[in-house]
């Protein structure tokens, strides 16, 4: 047997009626981050519940490490409380009568027999609770109680942790607040977690490894570059306009008299608004479609700080006016939004040597975010 | 001051109240656990039973008392003959006839305390390790206690001016069943009684008005002590 460089650690497949809505999903992913992600309405909250025991589908199996939590032909159900598996709701769930600290120790307390990963101290300071202990849920603002809650599933020592659109309940603002506390826990811990949020910034910023979801049946499985980058699943991955290449970059230097930081994808430098990471980091891009443009030869004399030289690999013809061109530009694939007019005027055609060029101020700081370790 | 015979009254009222609703709590508890949160073959039943008393004549639920309780009766004979318990005529009859006449007043209100409980916090529990009965204990108890408060206190009121179940079961006897609504009654069927009757009325009066004052200010506490009420 072939030593696999990610074993399966999520194996999941559940058949469940629930009224008119039939769900009927399987999937099987490694550890780090799995998104399941899809449209409000596709299943993904019922996948969740039923992998923390909280819903008992009709039929399948729930595995987690190799451990069969549930299994439909073998009559094995474990109970929630006994499954280890932490779970970050929506709305919070804080318990009104504890303080943050009694409810931070909920889970610690009753997490014997599991090897503990999560002490109370690093935590709190991981996610910044300390000024919250003696409070009460209900004086605490949204953005608080998620952290709480994240705290406190994750000191609950679980085998696996789902947060359940974690962010959903919060505004703009407050998504920006704990989406940094996401990160940093995902990069602190090894615990593997499962995403569910139909918000395409939050997986790419999070996810190792995408679910896609669509009326109660899974679309496809994959990395999440690869399951972003497809054509074949625009429809499922985002509208027209908002169709991305997710690429992961290294930060070679900073230059911070024009307040920039110069990456490194595969051989060629993009400069992106400064960011702040030791050289050698790995970053993740989300370059947008529509913000990539196409020339023949290297532009030098054009204001563009993004100049990648690669090959067409592959021209997908759109509805109206435009085509999206997918160039391989050594180790990461660009997907240019052009018009069908250019693509007849340049005369492209795949294997064709083109350049790839992205504005520097298309890669704000909200597309650009530090890419999952592995 | 008072008199002997208004002390005796109060004294057997707040004894057959205080006994009637500690000794029910439990019961009505689970009884409102089981019909708030599972559902079972006989729920419809279990829960139009628990609520007879509340639609019954009292002196009628005071004959059944009679029936099933007294000397003669499957129970009553069971607990004279092995435990050596005599409920007919005693004040511990009087206590059982409160207790039953006000258990659907408590079911009521620790139910509707159970059903204003969020399962998603019994499902957030369960997600952290707590077994179904810690999760009762740790979570959904302590969320319940203004209902279990609050029904505790209908019980008590109730209680304390129960009158019909009570003559019909354990009768009317100076010193041992005569609580304060028989006293008072038997004061209006007194000749000359209306001093007496006026006297007892404004005890009762009184013990209402402390009650509700105290029920209040505890209901308060309670609600701070699990994080509804205002913040210090």
């Amino acid at each position: 047997m072939r030593a696999d460089a990610s074993p399966t650690r999520i194996d999941v497949a559940l058949r469940r009626q629930l009224g008119a809505f039939r769900l009927d999903v399987a999937f099987a992913v490694p550890g780090g981050v799995t998104a399941l992600f899809g449209p409000s309405g596709a299943g993904k909250t019922s996948i969740a519940h039923a992998i923390a025991g909280i819903l008992a589908p009709s039929s399948g199996h729930v595995r987690i490490d190799g451990v069969t939590m549930f299994d439909g032909a073998r009559g094995i159900d474990v109970p929630a409380h006994a499954r280890g598996i932490g779970y970050v709701f929506q709305d919070a769930r804080l318990f009104p009568h504890l303080t943050v600290e009694r409810n931070l120790r909920f889970g610690l307390e009753r997490s014997r027999g599991r090897p503990h990963y999560a002490a109370f101290a690093p935590v709190v300071e991981l996610l910044a609770l300390g000024p919250l202990l003696a409070r009460r849920p209900r004086a605490l603002s949204g953005g608080e109680r998620q952290r709480v809650a994240l705290g406190r599933a994750l000191l609950g020592q679980p085998r696996l942790l789902i947060l359940d659109e974690p962010l959903a309940s919060l505004d703009e603002g407050r998504k920006g607040e704990i989406l940094p506390y996401l990160t940093s826990l995902r990069d602190a811990y090894a615990v593997p977690m499962v995403y569910v949020s139909h918000t395409i910034d939050e997986v790419v910023r999070l996810a190792t490894h995408v679910v896609l979801v669509a009326e109660g049946r899974v679309v496809a499985t994959g990395p999440v570059h690869e399951i972003f980058s497809r054509a074949d699943l625009r429809a499922h991955t985002g509208r027209r306009f908002e169709a991305s290449s997710i690429v992961d970059a290294t930060v070679v230097a900073h230059r911070p008299e024009w307040m920039l930081t110069e990456v490194a994808l595969g051989d060629a430098t993009l400069t992106v608004p400064a960011f702040e990471a030791a050289p050698g980091t790995r970053l993740r891009l989300r370059i947008r479609a529509r913000e990539v443009a196409l020339a023949h030869s290297e532009p030098v004399d054009s204001s563009i700080g993004g100049r990648l030289s690669g090959r067409i690999a592959e021209i997908v013809l759109r509805d109206g006016p435009y085509a999206e061109v997918l160039v391989d530009v050594g180790g990461a694939s660009v997907w240019a939004l052009v018009t069908r007019y250019s693509v007849d005027r340049m005369a492209l055609a795949v294997g064709m040597p083109i350049w790839c060029l992205v504005k520097t101020v298309a890669l704000d700081n909200r597309l650009v975010s530090p890419a999952p370790p592995g | 001051m008072l008199t002997p015979v208004e002390i005796e009254a109060l004294r057997l009222s707040l004894y057959v109240a205080t006994i009637a609703t500690i000794a029910s709590l439990p019961f009505a508890i689970a009884l409102a656990y089981a019909l708030a949160r599972r559902r079972f073959p006989g729920h419809a039943l279990l829960n139009a039973f628990v609520h007879m008393p509340l639609v019954l004549p009292p002196v009628v639920v005071g004959y059944f008392l009679l029936l099933m309780f007294g000397a003669r009766g499957p129970i009553g004979h069971w607990l004279d003959a092995t435990l050596g318990i005599r409920l007919i005529f005693t004040l511990k009859g009087a206590a059982l006839a409160s207790a039953v006449m006000s258990f659907p007043l408590m079911v009521r209100a620790i139910r509707l305390a159970i059903e204003a409980v969020d399962p998603g916090l019994e499902e957030a529990a369960q997600t952290l390790g707590a077994r179904p009965v810690d999760t009762f204990r740790s979570v959904t108890l302590p969320l319940m206690l203004p209902g279990i408060l609050s029904g505790a206190v209908v019980a008590f009121a109730a209680g304390l001016g129960e009158f019909g179940a009570t003559i019909t079961f354990v009768s009317n006897i100076e010193g041992e069943t005569r609580t304060l609504p028989l006293a008072i009654f038997t004061a209006t069927q007194t000749p000359g009684g209306e001093a007496v009757a006026g006297r007892l009325v404004a005890i009762a009066f009184g013990l209402a008005i402390a009650m509700l004052l105290a029920s209040e200010a505890l209901a308060r506490r309670v609600e701070r002590v699990i994080g509804r009420g205002p913040e210090r």
